[in-house]
């Protein structure tokens, strides 16, 4: 039962959130309760996925293959922890006044409802029901998108909804097939069912499953849904967004091509490599020529999901672990980086760096959290994003891929400029307006409080990484069925 | 216009007690032959849509049990409690036992199913009931 | 038969393609329905087209006979019903998008992405 808590804590918060959204202080004490509540379970689920390896549950008692199955393995219970962390932050953020945006009585069962769809898309073990969540997310999160009702905001949700629904069609079409071609949905089922395919049926239909995953990853040429959407959500909605979207891809990624079906083919790898490499450069690219620090930040998650995406195209433990690592390590400090964006346009009043500056003098403890996030974005030893990188290119490297590795070197470069640009743009030059002063009685200690806890989290993976490293390498070996 | 029919606006009263009877024993029959949940709540939804396009839409919202977002809401945290029971008996969530009750000649099936499907009907007829009363709202006011 | 309903959906699952790629909002959102029904289409059609046998195993077989599967029908239902609300949501969003913009060209809907100013740097944000 403990393996369902994890979504159905959420499902039945937002639900009484949405009972109560005529009176709003009620409500919040629901909210703050269901977290808690969500994060203890995700705690007690990890101690027990530790302790004794992955734990399944069958709904409705009916016999495998055929009931829909949810499995907490290393993976999807580490990613349901990030979860209920990031919610639990998101939500001590709307107790100050670091976002001004109003709160809609919406937002509340949106933001469970969001949470509740991206774990169970973490924890389930049936490819139609992976589809159904990916579903129920989507339209948790374009309910979050709309919340304003400004047209920037609507026309995000729109190319949003359109993008991400024809990834969910192709990924319907896939199962669709896979279906007729195995008779299977259950994970494992599925996974000895392939087995048996002919390859000349096996690749295209992997391929439409990978694309599938690629459009909900946010990967090269189908980013376009990210970089439009993401900067029109308030600060901590967007580092909700930030830590579970994307990763939901990823995770399915992770899942089918490099667990499932494992070994899928060759050339889907290969594939996979190169649209790792071109994610990379374009994200650091788009990253540089931005100046709004939320779109240098959006198109930096498609840089870093580049790097996610390489360390999968490996196609061996080491590299699959290495891609856990640096999923788990993105969701957090890329978090927090749209945190700190929050908190610089609530003490300028702009997310755009010509408009602001000096705020090293006024600010100089933001301006240490900015940095040790941003180093660990970069891969600055000791922090957490120096490991994701290590782990990343030394595998390219043993691999024989130096193109991939060098250039997986090369964008760490350019994402220490786009970082340096927002630190001399928005910390250590003069702020434009000589007359500007910091607005005082903004109440952001609440606010401060979730980002230091991101902080010391990075700092902390950063400093003691074996316990993690052994856990992703964990992970890594659960996922192809492996024992720890 | 036909003088000798009751007004549409009589007819409407008799029409929409009609049509939620009938979704409630498609609902009821759904348990064993074709019917169901989804496709009763939707048949209330044309009750609501039908009373609604007679007086307006603020009466059709006024007779829904509940306000949209509630009645959807009160129906999906139904559905969930009705996995429930099953934890009782040890078995795993949403596991569903059903009984029939013998009265003398008639012979009543009850089971968590029917609790599920009922949260089914509410949630679809809260959703969709509360959009074609918005959209309905939105033509009236245009007008 | 099932070469006509192949057919078919090739053609629906185009004609969805084509519409989608248009630049009139509500043209773009019925492609994105027919894409989707297309694509309902192929996973009811991956449960085999047979006649209308009730989908139940005879006394000492072990596998459906001659009906359908009947897993991807109830697989349709439920897609049937995601994308129903989706599409009810999408309709809505469109409404109001075209209310607020005065337009309903996809390709002029810069909102969330204002044009450049000189056309080398980004747009300036406006404060909001």
């Amino acid at each position: 039962m403990l393996v369902l808590l994890p979504l159905l804590v959420p499902l039945a918060t937002a639900l009484l959130c949405a009972l109560t959204w005529t009176t709003p202080r009620l409500q919040r004490a629901i909210s703050a309760g269901g977290a808690m509540l969500l994060l203890l379970c995700s705690l007690a689920l990890l101690r027990q996925v530790m302790a004794q390896g992955a734990i399944t549950l069958v709904a409705g008692n009916w016999p495998l293959p055929f009931g829909i199955a949810f499995t907490a393995d290393h993976l999807g219970t580490a990613l349901v922890l990030i979860a209920a962390l990031m919610l639990s932050i998101t939500l001590l953020w709307q107790e100050s006044a670091a976002d001004a945006a109003p709160v809609s009585p919406a937002l509340h069962p949106l933001l469970h409802g969001l949470v509740a769809g991206s774990t169970a898309a973490f924890l389930t073990a049936d490819l139609f029901n992976l589809y159904v969540w990916f579903e129920v997310s989507l339209i948790c999160a374009l309910g979050l998108l709309v919340q304003g009702g400004a047209l920037r905001q609507l026309d995000a949700a729109l190319k949003y909804f359109v993008l991400n629904l024809v990834g969910t069609l192709l990924l319907l079409a896939a199962v669709a097939l896979l279906h007729a071609a195995t008779g299977q949905l259950n994970f494992t089922a599925l996974g000895e069912a392939a087995s048996r395919l002919d390859h000349s049926v096996k690749l295209p239909l992997l391929g439409l499953l990978m694309l599938a995953f690629l459009i909900k990853a946010a990967a090269f040429p189908f980013f376009a849904w990210l970089p439009v959407s993401y900067h029109t959500l308030p600060a901590p909605v967007l580092a909700l967004f930030s830590a579970l979207l994307t990763k939901i891809g990823i995770c399915a990624l992770l899942r089918t091509i490099a667990g499932v079906f494992f070994p899928a083919p060759e050339l889907l790898f290969t594939l996979l490599g190169w649209i790792a490499l071109l994610s990379m450069v374009t994200g650091v690219l788009g990253a540089a020529y931005h100046w709004d620090m939320r779109r240098i930040l959006a198109f930096h998650t498609i840089s870093q999901i580049g790097y996610i995406l390489l360390a999968i195209a490996l196609s061996s433990r080491a590299g699959n672990a290495a891609a856990i690592f640096f999923a788990l390590h993105h969701s957090m400090v890329k978090a927090g980086l749209f945190l700190v964006a929050g908190l610089i346009y609530r003490q300028t009043g702009h997310y755009d760096l010509r408009r602001i500056g000096g705020l090293h003098a006024a600010k100089p403890g933001l301006a240490v959290l900015f940095l040790l996030l941003a180093l660990s974005l970069v891969g600055i030893p000791p922090l957490s994003g120096f490991w994701g990188k290590y782990l990343i290119i030394s595998e390219s490297f043993n691999q024989g891929e130096y193109l991939w590795a060098g250039s997986a070197l090369f964008v760490g470069f350019l994402t220490l400029y786009s970082m340096a640009k927002i630190w001399l743009e928005a910390f250590w030059k003069p702020h434009p307006d000589r007359a500007w002063r910091l607005p005082t009685g903004v109440r952001t200690a609440p606010a401060y409080a979730g980002l230091c806890l991101l902080v010391l989290v990075t700092l902390w993976v950063g400093l003691v990484p074996e316990r993690l490293l052994l856990f992703v390498s964990d992970a890594a070996a659960t996922l192809q069925g492996g024992v720890p | 216009m036909i003088s000798w029919l009751p007004p549409a606006e009589v007819f409407v009263r008799v029409l929409y007690a009609m049509l939620l009877f009938a979704s409630l024993w498609i609902l009821w029959r759904g348990q064993n032959a074709p019917g169901g949940g989804f496709i009763g709540g939707l048949m209330a939804v044309a009750a609501s849509a039908a009373y609604a396009l007679v007086f307006d839409a603020g009466s059709a919202l006024r007779r829904l049990p509940l306000e949209p977002v509630r009645l959807a809401a009160c129906g999906v945290l139904l559905a969930l409690l009705s996995g429930l029971p099953a934890l009782l008996n040890g078995l795993p969530y949403l596991t569903h036992r059903g009984v029939t009750l013998s009265f003398g000649v008639v012979e009543l099936p009850v089971s968590t199913v029917i609790l599920f499907d009922l949260g089914i009907y509410l949630c679809v007829w809260g959703v969709f009931g509360g959009y074609c009363l918005a959209l309905v709202r939105a033509i009236e006011e245009e007008s | 038969m099932i070469w006509a309903v192949a057919l078919a959906l090739g053609t629906v699952i185009a004609a969805g393609t084509y519409l989608l790629l248009s630049r009139d909002l509500l043209r773009c959102l019925i492609g994105l329905v027919l894409f989707g029904n297309g694509i309902n289409l192929l996973l009811f059609t991956g449960g085999r087209l047979t006649s209308s046998l009730p989908p139940i195993i005879d006394a000492g077989e072990t596998a459906l006979a001659v009906t359908a599967n009947p897993l991807p029908q109830a697989l349709v239902l439920t897609a049937i019903v995601i994308s129903f609300a989706l599409m009810c949501f999408s309709l809505v969003l469109a409404l109001q998008i075209i209310q607020l913009a005065g337009s309903d060209d996809v390709a002029r809907l810069r909102a969330s992405e204002p044009p450049s100013q000189d056309g080398i740097k980004p747009a300036l944000e406006e404060p909001s």
